[in-house]
């Protein structure tokens, strides 16, 4: 069947069951967006503020969803523009497949108007990049891209379409084939023949002496990663760890993998880790590590980290192993797969001693009284006025580690955050793409005074598409957590971070035609989530809260896990 | 039991095999530029196999250093297999074209006399220069570009090291690291 360029780009989207794209139009990629005024009742495009908050929204649909996500921009700066949102997405492995057009074949390499070269920008934060010259190879690219986006270590994919490729006169070969069969297109076949055309599973081998560590191991410990979570295999690793009867410590990515309420959760580990984790971390004799990737802020000193132990690493990217932390025994395969077969060959466990030494250190601190806002009577009161299942999308840095400490998350996708890169302003677009995939739940957006000015134009896509996101600022006037480094470390030179400057966000909210109110107690932080939650649209809440506030506990980067800058 | 590693730095060989796609040397050569490794020498070339190319890189560094970006290089997509050859199981060659000054005849006699000990051609006469072609390992390359300096090269063209395992065993050969490595990039 012949069919129109951009109509084979629209088709390959509805292969894969795309209905929902995040983007932002312009000179180079008008072809495309012609094209999805015809498919506007197959496909939903959500026009975004920025394009940055557009990339942000798919990487947080792709995250909540589990789906991959799409992202539209034009060439030159709209490109440009999506760079951070790449990175975040490929730092965090979610997938995404982000959509830009560049200038005609004609005017390439010629330093065009709004020309530049995005797939060179953006080959070392993807996991492929392509650049489409030939119409008749559209098909094959769509979904050699989707291929690569979802599947082994997820993450994201570029593809950039020469604006003469998508001309509308330009008519090409194409044939609907669904996703799910797909597989024996050629460029996915060659693909996988280059890398070894077979089901991949785990070696047996590899599962069997991990079976045998296990069964000498007195004082195991598991820790949760980010993988649990990209792998959904959340019920393969309750009972991994309920078998076992061992403590979990889980990573910021890991957040939603393993119930944070459950009695084997020790919390999160590393740099704000619980006492808990942090010193079963110390004196484990087994840690056995599930998509989990060591980074500096859990590992923060590489060479002591569980001196005691055997380490042993379960990971889908072969990459990983002895990158950060060397270990003694490695896993390759799918959370999911590994852990059913290691499920299919434990016996039930019972680690009575090792758990009494280490759970009780997880005492959960008590919510303060008294007249002022604390950041803990904030999240006590997020906690008990919403729904168990509510997606909490987060900012970075203190109010992230509050969040993320005090909220119990309970299935993969719950928690969204930017835990690889750090990206300040990500949790409102992330917010908006949550909402858009799961709009059956309640969306939190929690972010800080900081954070929230990066991207709070993004209230005009929440407005305009009517989203009840609840976002509550934790407004301290400072860059909290650079504060706290400035205070503990650099002599309380507070150098460039007190945000004396406005703006007021309620009536930032009201200009973009939302609601808002300002709470300085913990009664009127309630009363503000109560009207937030009945009254259907977006809701910013200012909670005031002190500017000393701190993250508890912390160790310094580069210390040793156990040694408490603050307990 | 954890690994331990050589910590001495040397010359290490790669050898990768990729797929002929635009782009695909900028990949490979970026991954080392922003890892902050040095690329001592880098050559491409075709393979047997149709849209299969073999890059040849030497680096110098320490072992876990060596084993971290060749891990790097396994993961990127296009890149089928990357193996470290070691210097006592493989064979490593390079070619130089070197044009030497060689005006009068005693010093052309001498150009050919060298050249003639090292197994060295001559591919291009003139009447004041000597072109020397040498196909041969680095220390004797590398010799015999230090003993023409004393006529003067005008000037020099040469590839870096390209290597090939002796005996039986080849770059094709499927292992249990292959395969942990294909796992992550499987798209079935």
């Amino acid at each position: 069947m012949k069919v129109r360029a951009t109509q084979a780009i629209m088709e390959c989207l509805l292969e894969q069951e795309v209905d929902t794209v995040f983007g932002y139009p312009g000179g180079t990629i008008l072809n495309l967006y012609d094209e999805l005024y015809n498919y506007k009742d197959k496909i939903r495009h959500v026009l975004t503020a920025h394009e940055q908050g557009a990339s942000h929204a798919a990487d947080g649909y792709a995250r909540s969803t589990g789906k991959v996500g799409v992202c539209f921009a034009t060439s030159g700066p709209g490109a440009t523009n999506l760079t951070t949102g790449i990175a975040t997405a490929y730092m965090d492995s979610s997938p995404v497949v982000f959509i830009t057009c560049n200038v005609s074949e004609d005017l390439l390499g010629k330093d065009s108007f709004q020309e530049v070269d995005i797939t060179g920008i953006a080959m070392p934060i993807t996991k492929a990049t392509y650049l489409v010259r030939d119409p008749q190879t559209i098909p094959d690219i769509m979904r050699q891209a989707f291929a690569v986006a979802a599947t082994g270590r997820p993450g994201p994919v570029l593809i950039d379409f020469l604006k003469n490729v998508t001309a509308l006169n330009t008519m090409i070969d194409y044939e609907f084939i669904p996703w799910t069969q797909n597989r024996s297109t050629n460029s996915i076949r060659e693909l996988a023949i280059n890398h070894g055309l077979k089901a991949p599973e785990p070696d047996i081998g590899d599962i069997n002496k991990l079976v045998d560590m296990i069964a000498q191991s007195e004082r195991p410990l598991l820790i949760c990663g980010g993988g649990v979570v990209r792998g959904r295999a959340d019920q393969q690793f309750r009972e991994f760890a309920e078998k076992l009867d061992a403590p979990v410590a889980i990573t910021v990515m890991g957040g939603g993998g393993f119930p944070g309420a459950h009695p084997l959760t020790t919390g999160m580990i590393g740099m704000h880790g619980s006492q808990a984790s942090n010193v079963a971390c110390n004196e484990c004799d087994l840690l056995i590590a599930v998509g989990c990737r060591f980074s500096d802020r859990v590992a923060l000193q590489p060479d002591t980290f569980a001196s005691q132990a055997k380490i042993v690493h379960i990971d889908i990217d072969r990459s990983e192993i002895d990158k950060n932390v060397l270990t003694d025994h490695h896993i390759i395969g799918s959370a999911k797969r590994v852990l059913e077969l290691l499920n299919d060959r434990l016996p039930q466990y019972s680690h009575k001693e090792w758990k009494e030494h280490i759970l009780p250190l997880r005492a959960e601190q008590p919510v303060e009284g008294g007249d002022k806002l604390t950041p803990g009577q904030v999240l006590d009161a997020i906690q008990k006025a919403v729904p168990h299942d509510t997606i909490v999308a987060t900012d970075v840095g203190q109010h992230q580690m509050w969040s993320i400490q005090h909220f119990h998350f309970e299935y993969p996708g719950q928690l969204l955050t930017s835990g690889g890169f750090g990206t300040m302003g990500f949790g409102l677009g992330a917010a908006i793409g949550a909402k858009m995939g799961n709009p059956d739940k309640v969306v939190v957006h929690t972010t800080g005074d900081g954070c929230f000015r990066m991207n709070c134009h993004e209230l005009a896509t929440v407005q305009y598409y009517h989203l009840p996101i609840i976002t509550v600022v934790f407004n301290n006037g400072t860059l909290g957590m650079v504060r706290q480094w400035q205070h503990l470390i650099y002599h309380e030179h507070y150098s460039q971070t007190t945000l004396d400057r406005g703006p007021d966000f309620v009536k930032l909210a009201q200009a973009y035609g939302l609601k808002g109110k300002r709470v300085t107690n913990r009664a009127e932080m309630e009363a503000a989530l109560q009207e937030a939650l009945s009254c259907g649209c977006g809701y910013v809440i200012d909670a005031q809260i002190d500017m000393d506030e701190m993250v508890r506990p912390m160790v310094a980067g580069g210390a040793h896990i156990t040694d408490f800058l603050l307990k | 039991m954890k690994k331990t590693f050589d910590t001495e730095k040397k010359l290490y060989t790669l050898s990768l095999l990729v797929q002929d796609i635009p782009g695909v040397l900028s990949q490979v050569a970026r991954l080392f530029s922003r890892k902050g490794y040095n690329i001592e020498s880098i050559v491409s070339g075709e393979t047997s196999q149709p849209g299969v190319t073999r890059i040849t890189i030497v680096i110098l560094g320490d072992e876990l250093m060596v084993n971290q970006i060749a891990a790097q290089c396994r993961k990127l997509i296009p890149v089928m297999v990357v193996k470290i050859l070691d210097e006592e199981t493989s064979i490593q060659r390079e070619f130089a074209m070197i044009k030497v000054k060689a005006v009068d005849r005693n010093a052309r006699d001498e150009v050919i006399q060298m050249a003639n000990i090292f197994r060295a051609n001559i591919i291009d006469v003139s009447r004041e220069t000597l072109t020397v072609a040498i196909f041969g390992d680095k220390s004797k390359t590398t010799a015999l570009i230090d003993l023409l300096d004393d006529f003067g090269i005008l000037e020099m063209a040469k590839t870096g090291t390209l290597a090939i395992e002796r005996g039986r065993s080849s770059i094709y050969d499927d292992n249990k690291l292959r395969e942990e490595y294909n796992y992550g990039k499987n798209v079935l």
